[in-house]
């Protein structure tokens, strides 16, 4: 098991470290040059639709996860401040479960 | 909060005042930022420590991973394998997969981040979710650095304790989610990238990155969906069509 778990680490990190050792001259290719922002909106769009509203094995469903981020996306209609966003959040899952 | 669109001016703007000191109210808001999703994040270590005790592992094999893999949706892979029955290579491929979206964010941030060359091991590290949304949702220089190292290295103190904790304790601690922690974590991510969904770009490869992940989501193993939705950055971002405003221009 510890060789699984070390490998899994070393991989782990050879991976985060290869985003960074990719060459500047790569990187300043026009067209990678304009995906590359655009890379962390796409996943952390893709992060929060899989934390909200998918089950582990993939399917849509709607529960307190849902409710908590939708009372969110409210609050930031509102404008209001990024951390009572995620209290809220939080707030309103909790008794979602609590009331379920 | 820096609720102001980018300017297509930014970029070099933003690079001449890297060195800058000015220490204002962006930097609290920043700092302020960084440390909610810290919390809402790093209590979660509890599970991951409870989760890996759960499946099998030792105490000190739910710290390694805690502190040398260090990125949630990998180390829960990697149990959630070992714990079902799978085999140990299961385990390492399943949690390698999950992983592979850290090496997107990795191009962006040392961007961002003008880290030295020796600078750059360390900053790998501390690549993940959270601190890579932190940092790439600010718009200037400075308060991307803070964000990252802020985010980064809280989230790691608290995730390594909170780990700890829950693999001695095991599950008697109780579920964060029961205080909806969870939602609190996506709730985070959304707020980060709230203000940044401003241009036709960010809001199209938003949409598009949605999209993709709940079609695929069904039929592909945990952690190819999210890795899916870099189709949506290359399908905006590849036609050559004039200026535009990404989220933070490298």
């Amino acid at each position: 098991m510890w060789l699984a778990v070390l490998a899994a680490c070393a991989l782990a990190y050879g991976l985060k470290l290869a985003g960074y050792l990719v060459p500047q001259h790569v990187l300043d290719i026009p067209w990678v040059h304009r995906v590359t922002p655009l890379l962390p909106v796409a996943l952390l769009s893709a992060l929060i639709v899989t934390q909200a509203l998918l089950t582990n094995d993939g399917t849509l469903v709607v529960d307190a996860r849902a409710a908590g981020v939708g009372v969110a996306v409210l609050l930031l209609l509102l404008r209001a401040p990024f951390l009572v966003v995620v209290a809220a959040a939080a707030v309103t899952a909790a008794l979602v479960r609590a009331l379920a | 909060m820096n609720d102001t669109p980018d300017t297509d001016g930014m970029t070099e703007e933003g690079r001449t005042t890297r060195g800058a000191r000015q220490r204002g109210p962006e930097d609290t808001a920043v700092i302020r930022k960084a440390l909610g999703v810290a919390l809402a994040t790093g209590v979660y270590g509890i599970t991951a420590g409870a989760l890996a005790v759960a499946a099998g592992l030792s105490v000190l094999q739910a710290m390694a991973l805690s502190l040398l893999l260090f990125s949630g949706g990998s180390q829960f892979a990697f149990f959630g394998v070992i714990g079902a029955g799978g085999s140990p290579v299961a385990a390492v491929a399943s949690s390698t997969l999950l992983g592979v979206r850290n090496g997107f964010y990795g191009l962006q941030v040392s961007q961002l981040l003008g880290v030295h060359r020796w600078a750059r091991p360390v900053a790998a590290h501390f690549t993940i979710d959270e601190s890579t949304a932190v940092a790439v949702t600010q718009t200037q220089p400075r308060q991307q650095r803070i964000g990252f190292w802020v985010t980064g290295v809280g989230i790691f103190a608290l995730w390594n304790l909170t780990t700890f904790v829950g693999a001695v304790a095991g599950g008697s601690i109780g579920d964060p989610r029961t205080y909806g922690l969870d939602a609190a974590a996506a709730a985070a991510f959304v707020g980060l990238l709230w203000p940044r969904l401003r241009g036709r770009d960010p809001l199209a490869v938003a949409a598009l990155a949605v999209v993709i992940t709940v079609v695929s989501a069904p039929f592909v193993p945990a952690g190819v969906p999210v890795l899916a939705a870099v189709l949506a950055a290359l399908v905006v971002g590849l036609p050559a069509r004039g200026p535009r405003s990404g989220v933070v221009a490298p």
